[in-house]
């Protein structure tokens, strides 16, 4: 029998280093993104969001697959792109978060309270369906141009909302989202922070979440990524859900708008 | 149990490609929890691919190994429709294989 000769490589390390300055922290992290992407752990969560949304589950043990995300019952391609969006049938404008509790509820018959009482998962044993979800969902409109509408009265609105809120000083701090995102240039500790009042900063950060974050070995969703900022501004914990956290995505979503999404991502 | 690992393979040239995903902690055995109690090591031990039943590949592991490990390798032969199999059993003796074929 003929000897069979492996080549093993941990990691492969796809980059053409001449497309890379050399020297800058950004653009060692950026190559270090870049050496994880082939590989993307992000990949697992997508897998287990799939088969979470297409299992018969909850107490009236149906399948998520009949949830209107925005485009019709059932329609995952592409639906993220167009969120958060008001939804009639509650009367709310929704992020996908905020949708996917509410399908969980009306179609699976959870209690709104089970169904979001694990936003952020925590390792093995803390696993999070809605992370899981989430990174199904969104990987089904990778590569599509974000196009978040603004048709209706409340979706306006929640964009008001939203600006205010990015504005808004407060705290111990007397900080806003805009005292760390609205210059180019600035860093906390090693990282860059993105100027988000920009079309192409918000649209660099927006279309690159959900992420798997190396450091945590967690998928973050955006929601997570606004709770966190709310802790970094040294403000009130940030509700799962609230009005303000889907203004705050609606305000950055609808700024991204004319970008391909790009996510699940991966950040350091 | 551990969920399903992400398997891609394919073959080109002479050679086929074997990239997989596992979801696993890789506890290290060196952290510690919020009550100072050392987290106990429980890694990924032992890795063995095969294509169409016969080893390709077969590895002993550490907790040097990151969590939710990305193994890419090569090996000489291959072509499409081949069935490929991964295994890996951890330090607790969980185990887990998945398939794919050769694309
Ligand atoms: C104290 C400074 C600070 C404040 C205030 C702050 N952030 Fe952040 N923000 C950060 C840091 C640090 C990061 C992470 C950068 C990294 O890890 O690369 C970040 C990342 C982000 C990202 C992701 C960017 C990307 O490209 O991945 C978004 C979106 C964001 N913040 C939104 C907000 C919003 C909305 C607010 C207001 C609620 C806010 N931030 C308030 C420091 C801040």
């Amino acid at each position: 029998m003929k000897a069979v000769r492996a080549a093993v490589a941990l990691v492969a390390l796809a980059i053409a280093p001449s497309l890379l300055a050399q020297g800058s922290t950004a653009d060692e992290i950026a190559k270090y993104r870049a050496a994880l992407q082939d590989g993307n752990p992000a990949e697992l969560w997508e897998g287990r969001g799939e088969a979470l949304w297409k299992q018969q589950r909850g107490p009236k043990n149906v399948s998520l697959e009949r949830c209107d995300l925005g485009l019709g019952a059932g329609v995952v391609k592409g639906a993220y792109a167009q969120l958060p969006r008001y939804f009639a049938d509650a009367d709310r404008v929704m992020d996908l978060e905020t949708r996917l509790v509410w399908c969980m509820v009306t179609l699976q018959g959870y209690t709104e309270a089970d169904a979001k009482k694990n936003p952020f998962g925590n390792g093995n044993d803390r696993k999070s369906d809605l992370e899981a979800l989430t990174a199904y969902v969104t990987s089904e409109s990778r590569g599509v141009k974000m196009n978040v509408p603004m048709r209706h009265a409340k979706e306006a609105e929640a964009y008001r909302v939203g600006e205010k809120l990015f504005y808004f000083r407060g705290g111990t701090h007397d900080f806003a989202c805009a005292t760390c995102h609205s210059e180019e240039g600035k860093r906390i500790r090693l990282q860059d922070l993105p100027d988000l009042t920009t079309a192409q900063g918000a649209q660099k950060a927006y279309t690159t979440w959900p992420a798997y974050r190396v450091s945590q070995g967690e998928l973050r969703t955006f929601e997570w990524r606004l709770y966190d900022c709310f802790r970094q501004q040294r403000f009130p914990e940030l509700v799962f859900g609230s009005d303000a956290a889907i203004a705050l995505t609606m305000f950055l979503a609808r700024n991204a708008n004319g970008a391909p999404f790009d996510a699940p991502a991966i950040k350091r | 149990m551990a969920d399903p690992m992400k398997i891609r393979a394919t073959t080109l040239g002479d050679s086929t490609e074997v990239k997989v995903l596992m979801s696993h902690e890789m506890e290290t055995g060196q952290r510690k929890d919020a009550q100072g109690q050392t987290i106990p090591a429980w890694f990924i031990q032992n890795v063995i691919v095969t294509w169409n039943g016969r080893t390709v590949l077969s590895a002993q592991w550490g907790t040097a190994v990151s969590k939710n490990p990305f193994l890419s390798f090569k090996f000489k032969g291959g072509a499409k429709g081949d069935r490929i199999a991964i295994s890996w059993m951890d330090n607790r003796g969980d185990k887990r294989t998945d398939e794919t074929v050769i694309a």
